[in-house]
């Protein structure tokens, strides 16, 4: 697993193909991209600012990548967030999973989304006609990661797909 | 020990790090955030809500029980809003 800061863009298609290449014991290869919405609580968002601590991402990472490899075979993945002053329509993070078959590359891009959502030390601050303000984080996101831990965790390896 | 603000909190603070010896007395994260909060008014204002404050100590989340020591890294941030 690698996890790339960066304030410049990427390129979907590329990180793809660059991460799979080779291993021809992928079958399954999900890929997540999230981008910045012009809309958050009935506001015009013009630009959205995102502030990081990098070594505290890299600390964090490693957990991570044990996490998931506890709960699936991956053979691959990767995990793009990118920093600095994004507008709307712009792509802000990426994240690929590449497995033997679809389940264990479904679940597992889902777990790092909701991991980085929850976890990743990343803030966002939303630029509208009223000035800048810091983003409040969301319930909604902590129950999102808090099933992973409900669910026991049994590893998946032969689901076809 | 080494601090560090992101966000709002470093906003308030004013500094996005500084580094300061143990203050006398202070043995836990619990500790560390009552002491934060009677620097100045900058800190003060920061604490106020410590609903919305975390801190990791060596780049991991802490609990108020967690130990500090000096030549720790202990961070201060809001909830996180990544993704």
């Amino acid at each position: 697993m690698a996890i790339r800061v960066q304030t410049e863009d990427f390129d979907v298609a590329a990180e793809t193909k660059a991460l799979v290449t080779g291993n021809t014991n992928i079958g399954a290869v999900v890929t997540f991209t999230g981008l910045v919405r012009d809309l958050a609580g009935g506001k015009t968002i013009s630009a959205m600012t995102l502030e990081h601590y990098p070594d505290m991402t890299e600390t964090m990472l490693a957990k991570i990548e044990t996490q998931a490899n506890e709960r699936w075979t991956l053979d691959a993945s990767l995990i793009i967030h990118r920093y600095g002053r994004l507008k709307p329509g712009e792509q802000i993070v990426l994240v690929i999973t590449a497995s033997p078959h679809r389940q264990a590359a479904f679940e597992a891009a889902e777990f790092l989304m909701d991991w980085l959502k929850t976890k990743a030390p990343f803030w966002k601050q939303e630029a509208t006609n009223e000035g800048e303000k810091w983003v409040a984080a969301k319930v909604s996101d902590d129950d999102a990661i808090q099933r992973w831990s409900e669910t026991s965790p049994t590893k998946i390896t032969n689901a076809e797909g | 020990m080494e601090l560090l603000y992101f966000a709002w909190l470093r906003e308030k603070v004013g500094i996005a790090s500084e580094t300061v010896p143990l203050p006398d007395g202070v043995k836990n994260v619990h500790g560390l955030l009552a002491w934060m909060a009677d620097r100045g008014p900058g800190y003060a204002e920061a604490m106020k809500d410590l609903s919305v404050v975390r801190v990791a100590v060596n780049q991991e989340f802490s609990q108020p029980t967690d130990a500090v020591k000096d030549g720790d890294e202990i961070a201060f941030f809001p909830p996180v809003t990544g993704g």
